[in-house]
């Protein structure tokens, strides 16, 4: 803390800044407009993810109309104010929250700011990371420091062990689906519990991801050696690793609030509705009680099962499930089949770091054989827009985060799950229990 | 920032959970790098029908509601993408305020960096048949014509920034001498996190 601004407010320091081309030239032009400068262009850091284009050999053009714009400008904003920027065709280009922890960017302790709600993502690593509009983020640039108000705690134990062919996005999506999208109420959600620590730092990615779905400020997860052994060596992680280990909550620690859940309940979840909310075990059926609005959109039922739902496209990609851990497990259930007829299929990996390894393993061939796509990285599908899209109308079991109305496209029905569930349905051509899929 | 006090004004009501910021300006409609143009494509995939042809049915749509500063709303109201598109979108469209059983966080910290009051209220069923209400932000209270009267929460920060309509970048670069200072601290404790090597600063 640099100041107390009175009451719960305080002026905090911020440490890491990312851009990215969706909003980064607002936000550095709005700025210059202001004549005010980047306080520190070496702690900022910029990336075009939202809307490069994603199809192979592409350039600046892009198919949303003057997207490419947004790029250009973005570019010549950077250059003007001394801003590190992982540029289209760059070998560390990809989704912010992709990139940012495989360059040792994120670190324990550090505060971390983006204007993209997923930031918490990078939570997992013990950092105190979450999204802000363009205001804010011209205010971090301008000061090194935003006006915060002291946050409320939450504390969320995963108890026992996932069982097989569960994953860390269906713990998050169970937690939403039990306490509502609306369930973390601006607090700072402290993620624990023996399921939470057997987690890979990409199984903490994904789970942190999602505390913008369940609107908490952010999700954080203690650094432990698991944290530590993924960051050493990276570029812009310390060499040696200081010591981290005392960044945890106290044994003793009080929290605003308080859930446990126990990780060996949670089954595959997936969407149904148009909140994340509206979440449910595979096996199960639509709620009874489903509010009837979502099941408009949705063409769905009360009572209808979710298991064998025709589907017409899948997504893997996203800052939620696009790492190479998520291609391998999609990519094990994959290995042998082909894509149902008439269901168009995607892989967008999170980053060129991911889609190389991915590539150095052979885990393209898989995904194309297949039948599905293999593209260069960026966000992609998971939002719409304006220029490449699914058919209107369209059916899509997603990797995603969001299922909100037209969020993949106008009338586009998305159902969000795991890699492993949009891999298996992509086979089954409707949605279909990964587990009944022997990797 | 213009700054807010009292307002009365027409209130329209978009009761619903979880209106997250696509539907607020959906990603299509944000065709520019700028921070205006957007008013015309607010809640557009709700607001316009095949063609952008207004749907009458669209509360927005609604002639009673056309001179609507104050917008009234659900749970968890702006969730989802931070785009603070959404609310330069609302402040250009003419809201003033947003009267919400709950706000997803940053939602909310988006309204009072452009002087729009994040009003949170569980009785927004009850205000929306009593127009035109009125948000008295010093008395930090909503009120009815018939005089029915809530009293709302609202951080002193943001209360303060709204009021008097403050740029958050002036009132902190104030505080310049005593950033420069917690940098010198913090760059000793913790020198990995100055990733910059300048000239003159003896690093």
């Amino acid at each position: 803390m640099v100041a107390p601004l009175g009451g719960e407010a305080a002026l905090i320091a911020i440490d890491r800044i990312f851009l990215h081309e969706r909003t980064g030239a607002a936000a550095l032009n709005s700025l210059a407009a202001a004549g005010r400068g980047v306080a520190d262009p070496s702690r900022v850091f910029c990336v075009m993810d939202h809307i490069v284009d994603t199809r192979p050999g592409r350039g600046d053009a892009t198919l949303m109309p003057g997207g490419q714009a947004f790029i250009t400008e973005t570019r010549a904003a950077c250059r003007a104010a001394g801003i590190t920027l992982f540029d289209v065709g760059d070998p560390d280009q990809g989704i912010v929250h992709v990139v940012s922890p495989e360059l040792g960017i994120v670190l324990p302790g550090c505060t971390l700011i983006a204007p993209d709600s997923h930031t918490c993502t990078q939570g997992a690593f013990g950092a105190l990371a979450w999204g802000i509009g363009s205001s804010e983020a011209e205010h971090a640039m301008a000061t090194g420091t935003l006006r915060v108000a002291r946050p409320k705690t939450m504390r969320v134990t995963f108890t026992g062990a996932l069982r097989p062919g569960v994953t860390p996005k269906d713990m998050i999506l169970a937690l939403i689906a039990h306490h509502g999208a609306g369930g973390g109420k601006g607090h700072v959600v402290e993620f624990t519990g023996a399921a939470v620590c057997d987690l890979d730092m990409e199984g903490r990615m994904t789970l942190c991801n999602m505390a913008t779905e369940f609107s908490a400020m952010t999700g954080i997860i203690a650094p432990d050696e698991a944290t530590f052994a993924y960051l050493a060596g990276r570029r812009y992680a310390p060499d040696p690793l200081p010591d981290w280990s005392g960044l945890r909550s106290d044994a003793d620690a009080a929290f605003d609030a308080e859930i446990a859940i126990d990780a060996g309940s949670i089954a595959p979840m997936v969407g149904w509705g148009t909140s994340p909310e509206h979440s449910a075990p595979i096996d199960a059926a639509v709620p009874e009680d489903a509010p009837r609005r979502p099941l408009d959109y949705m063409g769905l039922a009360p009572g209808q099962p979710l298991a064998g739902l025709p589907i017409d496209a899948a997504f893997i990609g996203s800052c939620t499930n696009s790492r190479l851990s998520d291609l391998r497990r999609a990519a094990a259930l994959l290995r042998g089949h082909r894509v149902a007829p008439g269901v168009v299929a995607l892989c967008v990996p999170g980053s060129q770091a991911v889609k190389r390894a991915a590539e150095a393993e052979g885990l393209d061939r898989i995904f194309t054989d297949a039948g599905f796509e293999w593209r260069e990285s960026g966000c992609s599908l998971c939002f719409y827009a304006g220029g490449e899209g699914f058919k209107p109308g369209s059916r899509v079991i997603s990797s995603t985060n969001r299922n909100f109305e037209g969020r993949q496209g106008p009338g586009i029905r998305t159902h969000i799950a795991s890699p492993e569930t949009v891999a298996a349905s992509a086979i089954a051509g409707e949605i279909a229990d990964p587990r009944g899929l022997a990797a | 920032m213009t700054p807010f006090t009292i307002l009365s004004a027409v209130a329209v009501p978009l009761i619903r959970d979880n209106v997250d910021t696509d539907a607020i300006i959906p990603s299509r409609e944000m065709k520019s790098t700028g921070k205006t143009g957007l008013a015309d494509g607010l809640f557009a995939a709700w607001r316009y029908r095949e063609g952008r042809v207004p749907d009458p049915d669209f509360a927005l749509n609604r002639p009673q509601y056309h001179d609507a500063r104050i917008l009234l709303g659900g749970v968890n109201f702006g969730c989802g993408s931070s785009r603070e598109h959404a609310v330069w979108a609302l402040a250009e469209y003419g809201f003033r305020a947003v009267i919400a059983k709950s706000f997803a966080p940053i939602f909310a910290g988006n309204c009072v960096r452009n002087g729009i009051v994040p009003v949170a209220l569980d009785a927004v069923e009850e205000i929306a048949d009593g127009n035109p209400v009125t948000i008295d932000l010093p008395a930090q209270t909503v009120s009815l014509p018939d005089g029915r009267t809530w009293h709302f929460a609202i951080g002193a920060e943001a209360k303060a920034m709204l009021i008097e309509g403050l740029d958050a970048i002036d009132l902190t670069l104030k505080h310049a001498p005593e950033i420069a200072a917690w940098q010198a601290r913090d760059r000793a404790a913790r020198p990995w996190i100055y990733l910059g090597i300048y000239l003159g600063e003896g690093v």
